[in-house]
């Protein structure tokens, strides 16, 4: 089945936050940013602002009747600045006018008197300074130390990825409309529209119920929009409330890219050790998160980082420190991977390093240490079902990739100023929430009188095709056509309590909620029939919209059938909730079941590095994936292709440039570059492995949002490899732009100092 | 402030805003055309993509263009299509590719895509690479694969195509576009087609530097309308110079065929430079007079030898820098033409931008020679983004007159191009990148130009 919204989507139809018509009287809402990444406000003027024709009010902290406080995990975040500043961009006021010209022009003419300080821009350096958000974790497993002592070959360095900003093409945005006695109603961009509706209800003092929050779709979330699409929703709601008129604010790019967190950098220090047969006896890993200016998720990225950094593999005695360090830029977020992407890459880059020491490819060393049936991970999970090994086979007999380096071979002996390289990128990736609370979900079902069916959940649609998959959910459960099922906005009064649509886990928790509540509707509906048609209920089903007995039409249709249940006063709606069974984790031992099963699957990335221009392309990726059984491949391809083309993003020409004062120099599209058609690889081949899906998974079909991008992981190591035909061993600093190509290339990076990329 | 009359999909309108302000606001806030959607505003997301049709030579032609940069003023006498424009009862067979293709996620780029290839089909262009059609379209969630499929696919619809001037009746029919389009030209006709003169003191052409540089001040500028092109291709050969008149767009240069006799590989050098809908309201004028250090048309006839005319007789492009964006032209100065020498075959042009499509270079360079019994007979050699000025080099360039095309003289060029150069430190790169890039690009120009060197060259 195809994504429900292609029709609205290809004729311009489908509807965004900024496509909403104007309610009478809307104000149109600016930001105030800080000017500076660290310092103290001593003085705000905003008369000439006020005096700009149109404008109806500034507001700032003073305004907030109840706690100026959006910080969800560790309440260090105020919505709007009181004096201390902790990041260029940190919104300080709100100005509202009649046009959003006026309220951005007006903006322009706010004074402050500021005092700046010194910011802290690396994370390293806010470590040393004891700049810490919450706890330093540690992972572990084994005894690293005695492997260590043991190991035939130890190795250690370091290295970084960067940040990404998540680029979706619709900005952040949200529109409060006052309704009456003190009520109001929210459209917003949001992953988490709960999140939105707790975190007015805080700052505004009122009860969650007297907040509706709603959401039809996103133009892209990646998120970007779990957690930061709050501030705006509940500026929009502040201003509603305060002024009682409609209130839009939707961020201009520039504003956007200055003042939302990215997915977080990281610094790393590893040490492997390896035993003479390539396997990795020890593994040590110390990671600094760079948070930015506050807590916002970091501490959930940073453990997701620990719960991944052996990504694939077995390792007997692993230790992982981490700590989120506290800096002068935007508070980092949540973004597609959500730590474990950072994790994985420090492994990789350290058994590129054994493999460059130990005159292997790195393939070599992968390969002798993929997870197997019950293996343990370092947090103590058992691995059932795992398929590292299968994909990794799948990828190496699929793709032919004894060819495909061949060919590379020939390749690299008949040119002189143009290398490639080949590398393979497996991955494994833990579905749940890993704060298990999160692992619920709820639906909604009516069936109308006419056979029309209407199904609500709390899964937000954000291009990942959640909608389309639900539709299907309903559709099977009913044995109806999907064009019967009509999905409704994700409403935080149909559906309480949701998680964000976050995690991959989106189709799984409100799939399971909603096959339950159709269960419940479809139950009550076949009674009925059975009654009607006098037989067992046992004998009939519906399809294709008929009730049939015995696998025979029955003459009788789900709209008849409908309508008479509904004469028969029986109940044609139901709730439901579900919640993931036999996850637990406990953060006091590092240790429990966080996940309800693992996706894995493995990719050849090949790239070719022209050595004269330091420039490179991507030449094939072949993807060995295990969807489980797909419920909709046509949605699954989608994001296997795109995750991938992300991933490769991250790591290649998407760079987040700060200055030295902690300003974003990178902050439009024309200085911060994501792949464009002509980056993406010449080509992709997504191979859907057969094998067998997880229960835990809504129809056996696995979760996709994620995984995929970790495959990008290997564009770096393919321009790694290629470079070394060149002579040339790439630090292991991400991304690996074309300049860092060309300066690896002209310098000749030796052998030895690659691994020694960070101060 | 003078009005804007032009037809909006099927309805003529008038609009009475400043003539500078972006066509982008009109459409989604006084039209309330919503499919045009904002990503940017900055010409780089290419989500509020329109086409825009003109009475061009007596035919009708269209053009993909970015409408958040497009100043309204431009619409005068055209008629300007959004995806609301192209609707009818069914999909059309982009929008039906698109859909087959599953080329859509979050959908937000996607009325852009649907309309640069909705362009293609109606200019009835011909690329050798198809990814060139969408290189104004940035899509954050597909990873581009199902819309190269798409577009494989519409392609293949449109071999049957004839071209003009049938092509429009033709599209017609197999409803890529509504039946109203058949009567726009008339209408057209009946129209003004130029903006109305301005009084003002400022010269606006494609507002793809002005409206990205100060979007709201512009607002109170009444702009000098240079005249547009009367022909599609505006280039003209005549007594040893080729020239065009200052408002031709780069895409003009892009798909001139008086260009590409002289300069073959020019449709590849131009896709190089921004973006098809950028590209075709960007005028070459514009480019140079922006004065910007890494402009490429502008490092591309400074190797040409190019001079313009502003009113005042021949000034050589390389005596119009005076500064950073500092020239030798009155902001009411027209750049009314621009012409350079026929060139030899040995022109080239090397670009090298962190994306290596729609990006500003990290440093971009041109060379232009003549050889004599592989003797260098005239040289000019210039970079950009190495200097506060598109920078002719013009010492290099004397130094390689009377030496031998051969492996040693591309290598010493490149040292002394980059010994020339002054680069800085920004986002584009390091001081020390910039200067390796731009000796390692000269070589480029050598290896390109003359293949057998490059085994010989030395690459350190
Ligand atoms: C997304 C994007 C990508 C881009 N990528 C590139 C790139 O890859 N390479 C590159 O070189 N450039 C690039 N540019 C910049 C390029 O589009 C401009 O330099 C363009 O050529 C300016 O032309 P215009 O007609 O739009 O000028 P305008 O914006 O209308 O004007 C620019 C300046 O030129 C003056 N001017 C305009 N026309 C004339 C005339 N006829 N006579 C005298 N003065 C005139 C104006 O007064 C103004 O000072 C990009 C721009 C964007 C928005
Ligand atoms: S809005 Fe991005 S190109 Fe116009
Ligand atoms: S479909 Fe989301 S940006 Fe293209």
């Amino acid at each position: 089945m195809k994504h429900i919204d292609l029709t609205s989507h290809v004729t311009g139809t489908s509807q965004y936050v900024d496509d909403i018509p104007l309610a009478e009287g809307t104000l149109h809402a600016a930001v105030f940013g800080s000017p500076v990444a660290h310092g103290r406000l001593n003085q705000l003027q905003l008369a000439k602002a006020l005096a700009y024709p149109g404008v109806a009010a500034i507001l700032t902290s003073t305004d907030v009747p109840g706690d100026n406080q959006i910080g969800g995990i560790i309440p260090d975040e105020p919505l709007l600045a009181e004096s201390d500043l902790h990041f260029m961009g940190q919104p300080i006021a709100l100005v509202l006018a009649d046009s959003d010209f006026a309220a951005r022009e007006a903006r322009s003419l706010i004074e402050v008197a500021i005092e700046e300080l010194e910011p802290v821009v690396r994370p390293r350096e806010a470590y040393a300074k004891g700049l810490i958000i919450g706890r330093e974790r540690t992972f572990s497993m084994g005894d690293p130390d005695s492997a260590f002592a043991a190991a035939a070959h130890v190795f250690e360095g370091c290295g970084s990825c960067g940040g990404q900003e998540h680029l979706y093409i619709e900005t952040q945005g949200a529109y409060a409309f006052p309704t009456e006695s003190g009520h109001l109603r929210i459209v917003s961009s949001t992953q988490g529209p709960t999140a939105v509706q707790r975190t007015v209800a805080r700052v505004l003092g009122i009860p969650m119920h007297n907040i509706e929050v709603d959401v039809r779709r996103l133009g892209g979330g990646f998120g970007g929009k779990e957690d930061q699409a709050t501030p705006w929703a509940v500026m929009a709601a502040l201003a509603a409330q305060v002024l009682n008129r409609p209130i839009k604010l939707v961020l201009h790019r520039l504003d956007d890219m200055a003042m939302t967190g990215k997915r977080h950098p990281y610094e790393f220090d590893y040490r492997i050790g390896l035993d003479d047969a390539f396997k990795i006896v020890a593994y040590d890993v110390q990671f600094y998160q760079d948070a930015g200016a506050a807590a916002d998720l970091s501490p959930a990225v940073l453990e997701r980082t620990l719960f991944h950094f052996t990504n694939t593999y077995f390792v007997p005695h692993a230790r992982a420190r981490a700590a989120s360090c506290r800096t002068n830029v935007t508070p980092h977020t949540a973004f597609r991977g959500f730590g474990g992407p950072q994790g994985m890459f420090a492994i990789e880059c350290a058994i590129a390093h054994a493999a460059d020491e130990l005159g292997v490819t790195p393939k070599t060393i992968q390969a002798a240490n993929l997870l197997a049936e019950g293996d343990t991970f370092p947090y103590g999970q058992v691995a059932e079902h795992a398929r590292a090994k299968a994909c990794w086979a799948a990828l190496a007999e699929h793709a032919k990739l004894q060819e495909l380096e061949a060919s590379v071979r020939s390749y690299n002996q008949d040119h002189v100023l143009s290398k490639r390289g080949i590398a393979l990128m497996p991955i494994c990736f833990g579905i749940s929430f890993t704060k298990t609370h999160m692992n619920q979900a709820g639906a909604l079902v009516h069936v109308y009188q006419d056979g029309s069916v209407s199904i609500s959940t709390g899964a937000v649609e954000m291009g990942q095709g959640v909608s389309t998959k639900m539709v299907q959910v309903a559709a099977r459960e009913f044995g109806i056509p999907a064009s019967s099922v009509r999905i409704e906005t994700t409403n935080t009064t149909r559906v309480a309590n949701t998680s964000p649509s976050a995690a991959s886990a989106s189709a799984d928790l409100n799939g399971k909620a909603l096959q339950r509540a159709c269960a419940k509707v479809a139950g009550r509906m076949m009674d009925v029939a059975a009654s009607i048609l006098k037989c067992e209920r046992s004998l009939l089903r519906t399809q294709g919209n008929c009730v049939l007995r015995d696998n025979q039409p029955t003459g009788l249709n789900f709209h008849d059938l409908a309508s008479a249940c509904y004469l028969q006063r029986v109940n044609l709606s139901a709730f439901s909730h579900y919640a993931t069974p036999g996850v637990h984790f406990d953060a006091n031992q590092e240790q429990g079941h966080p996940f309800a099963y693992h996706v894995y699957g493995c990719a050849a990335v090949m790239a070719t590095v022209d050595g004269l221009r330091g420039t490179y392309e991507f030449d094939l990726v072949y993807i060995a994936h295990d969807f489980g059984s797909s419920i909709n491949p046509d949605v699954d391809l989608g994001q296997a292709e795109g995750g991938l083309v992300q991933g490769l993003g991250w790591m290649t020409c998407e760079e987040l440039y700060y200055d030295d004062r902690g300003r974003l120099r990178s902050n439009a599209l024309s200085t911060y570059k994501v792949p464009d058609v002509y980056a993406a690889p010449k080509e992709i081949i997504v191979d859907f492995l057969d094998l067998p899906g997880s229960p835990a998974a809504i129809y056996q079909s696995k979760a996709i949002g994620e995984p995929p991008l970790m495959y990008g992981i290997g564009g770096f190591f393919a321009i790694r490899e290629a470079l070394k035909a060149f002579g040339a061993y790439l630090p292991f600093v991400a991304p690996v732009t074309h300049e860092r190509v060309l300066m690896a290339v002209a310098q000749k990076v030796p052998f030895g100092k690659h691994a020694g990329a960070c101060e | 402030m003078q009005p804007t009359t032009f037809i909006l999909n099927d309805k003529q309108v008038v609009a009475s805003g400043p003539q500078s302000a972006p066509l982008l606001d009109y459409l989604r806030e006084s039209a309330r055309l919503c499919g045009t959607k904002i990503g940017c505003r900055e010409g780089d997301c290419g989500a509020c993509t329109v086409l825009v049709g003109r009475i061009v030579n007596g035919d009708l032609s269209y053009r993909s263009f970015t409408s958040c940069l497009m100043p309204i003023g431009r619409a005068q006498g055209c008629h300007v299509v959004t995806i609301e424009g192209i609707r009818g009862a069914e999909l059309t067979p982009v929008q039906r590719a698109m859909v087959e293709q599953s080329a859509s996620q979050c959908g937000f780029c996607t009325p852009g895509f649907v309309m640069s290839m909705t362009a293609f089909a109606l200019e009835g262009r011909r690329e050798s690479d198809l990814r060139t059609v969408v290189d104004g379209n940035i899509c954050r969630c597909t990873g581009y694969k199902s819309i190269e499929r798409a577009l494989a696919k519409l392609s293949d619809n449109l071999n049957g195509a004839p071209n003009t001037p049938d092509r429009l009746t033709w599209l017609i029919e197999h409803g890529y576009v509504p039946g109203y389009f058949k009567e726009v030209a008339d209408r057209l006709r009946e129209l003004n087609a130029e903006p109305v003169a301005g009084s003002g003191t400022v010269v606006l052409s494609g507002g793809t530097d002005l409206n990205v540089q100060r979007p709201e001040s512009m607002l109170s500028e009444t702009p000098i309308w240079p005249a547009l092109p009367t022909t599609d291709d505006p280039f003209v050969v005549a007594d040893g110079y080729v020239s065009c008149p200052g408002s031709a767009s780069m895409e003009q240069l892009r798909l001139s065929s008086t260009v590409s006799q002289l300069i073959p590989n020019i449709n590849e050098y131009l896709r190089l430079v921004a973006s098809t809908p950028v590209r075709s309201l960007a005028s070459i004028a514009g480019n140079l007079a922006n004065a910007s250090p890494i402009g490429d048309t502008t490092i591309m006839l400074l190797a040409l030898g190019a001079e313009l005319d502003l009113g005042e007789g021949w000034l050589p492009l390389d005596e119009f820098y005076l500064g950073y964006k500092q020239t030798a032209r009155r902001p009411d100065q027209i750049i009314e033409c621009i012409r350079f020498p026929v060139p030899s075959p040995y022109f080239h042009f090397e670009k090298v931008s962190k994306r290596t499509h729609l990006d500003i270079a990290s440093v971009n360079t041109a060379m232009h020679i003549r050889v004599q019994e592989s003797v260098i007979t005239s040289a000019r050699l210039s970079a950009g983004g190495v200097a506060p000025i598109p920078l002719f080099l013009r010492h290099t360039s004397s130094q390689l007159i009377g030496l031998t095309v051969n492996a040693e003289t591309a290598s010493w060029a490149a040292q002394m191009a980059s010994d020339e150069a002054q680069p800085i430190s920004d986002i584009r790169g390091s001081a020390e990148y910039k200067r390796m890039l731009l000796e390692r690009l000269v070589l480029a120009h050598f290896i390109s130009l003359f293949p057998s060197i490059e085994a010989e060259v030395a690459v350190s």
